[in-house]
């Protein structure tokens, strides 16, 4: 038994990928109308709720704006960004990684144990079961997978206007197009912010051993 | 330091790979079919004739912001002004039975649709505004369009880096029932920066396939031939994509 499954390890690289490059071409779109606005329509500085600054060319793809570059490479990434999140929560539904991995049982949402568990992650101590998450784990990973990544498919579709006659419900559960590109903006930044988090935990338990497990699946 | 001129040689090679990888065929081409792979998922999700969301008087806009052109600038369109368009003509052409030449008049006197829709440019922003006009679909059914059209091509007054605007669309947008010849927005005339006195409404795709200042409209087999060969003035030049259902 491996520490990850084929699929998990699979996926990982595959949606790091994606998500490079659809953060890293989302910002070079950013530029193209930096302010954004909730309800159905904006388009001038005074109706936003945030002017967004403009991001230089080394963090864009292509690294000069180009709005087509980047919608062609937004455009084709966002292919393997969610086949793949599909392809993930099949796989780990059926080989059970969610149900002994991700679920949270009653027990862990007692704020005792929120509490003990907030304390061992200050002290930076990683020593828990092997292949078991703690609470916070399975909170930021849960809410990765299951929120921010399938939001961002979602918000992505309701600003296509080509898709929205296929699900006019889309556009209103986000309370409008204008509200669905702000919600896309602001998971793509919770999804840095979890890179940030992820990346730092990874630096500071065994950087070298995290990487080779998450490559050759290492040992449960 | 060193992690630093490291991480940032890391990231130089990334997007120098990246574009490589644009610039290369294998690349382009792979873009090119993504693009087609979300046109033919949103066809398949949807029925043709399906509907864009129309809203009510309440939701529109205060104002509806010009971009691109917002002007023709030719002795030529400004005699248009001065006649309040009445000598403007829409020309009917390519593969159809019978080529038309139409007048305002003639525009207002068919079947006309009115919806309250929102525009959504490529850059990201959203107006909602009010149209009216004939439906494209009457127009080419009453020339005859042939069978073997596979796209409707748009012809404009207007130039940008002095080029010739143009765009084109396939069947299913041309003949889908919210496509419109426009000539009003919120119960006037169409002012001149949104296009007067006709511009194309084409619901189910951003702002720059929503050719102003229309002259024709030809319906054409293929679009090797015309300008540059991509479909459209952003699509010649800039390398948008031709279908912006995205």
């Amino acid at each position: 038994m491996k520490r990850h499954f084929l699929s998990t390890r699979l996926w990982h690289w595959i949606n790091l990928i994606s998500v490079v490059i659809l953060f890293m071409s989302g910002l070079n779109i950013s530029n193209a109308h930096r302010y954004l606005y909730w309800g159905q329509w904006g388009f001038s500085p005074e109706q936003a709720w945030l002017a967004v600054p403009r991001f230089p060319g080394w963090a864009t793809i292509p690294n000069y704006y180009s709005l087509a570059g980047a919608r062609d490479w937004h455009i084709l990434a966002a292919w393997p960004f969610a086949l793949g999140l599909l392809f993930m929560w099949i796989a780990m539904l059926i080989n059970r990684h969610f149900w002994r991995d991700l679920r949270t049982n009653r027990r862990e949402w007692r704020p005792k144990a929120i509490w003990s568990d907030i304390i061992s992650h200050l002290k930076l101590n990683f020593d828990h079961g092997p292949g078991k998450y703690n609470f916070l784990q399975k909170m930021a990973y849960g809410s990765v997978m299951g929120v921010i990544l399938p939001g961002m498919i979602f918000s992505g579709l309701a600003i296509s206007p080509g898709f929205e006659s296929a699900a006019p419900w889309l556009v209103d559960a986000f309370g409008g197009r204008q509200s669905a590109r702000s919600i896309h903006f602001i998971f793509a930044w919770a999804i840095f912010a979890f890179m940030v988090l992820h990346v730092a935990l990874v630096l500071l338990s065994g950087p070298i051993g995290q990487m080779r497990d998450m490559i050759t699946g290492g040992k449960a | 330091m060193k992690r630093r001129a490291l991480l940032a040689g890391m990231g130089a090679l990334f997007v120098g790979a990246c574009s490589k990888v644009a610039d290369s065929k294998v690349g382009s081409s792979l873009m090119s079919a993504a693009e087609d792979w979300h046109r033919k998922a949103h066809r398949a999700l949807s029925n043709r004739t399906a509907l864009v969301r129309e809203y009510a008087k309440s939701d529109l806009s205060p104002y509806f912001r010009g971009n691109g052109s917002v002007t023709v600038d030719t002795d030529e369109y400004r005699q248009h002004v001065a006649d309040g368009f009445a000598n403007w003509r829409l020309e009917v052409g390519g593969m159809v039975a019978i080529p038309m030449s139409l007048s305002m008049e003639n525009l207002r006197r068919l079947p006309q649709r009115t919806q309250i829709t929102r525009h959504d440019c490529v850059e990201g922003w959203s107006a909602i505004g009010e149209w009216t006009g004939p439906k494209l679909s009457t127009i080419l059914e009453a020339a005859g369009v042939s069978e073997e059209a596979n796209f409707i091509l748009f012809r404009c007054a207007d130039t940008l880096s002095g080029q010739e605007y143009y765009e084109s669309v396939d069947m299913v947008d041309a003949l889908h029932p919210q496509t419109i010849v426009a000539h009003q927005l919120n119960g006037a005339n169409l002012p001149i920066k949104n296009g007067a006195p006709l511009r194309m409404r084409i619901e189910k795709q951003l702002g720059y396939k929503h050719p102003k200042y229309l002259t024709a409209i030809e319906a054409v087999a293929s679009l090797d031939d015309i300008g540059l060969g991509q479909g459209g003035y952003w699509e010649d030049r800039y390398g948008y994509q031709w279908y912006a259902g995205i």
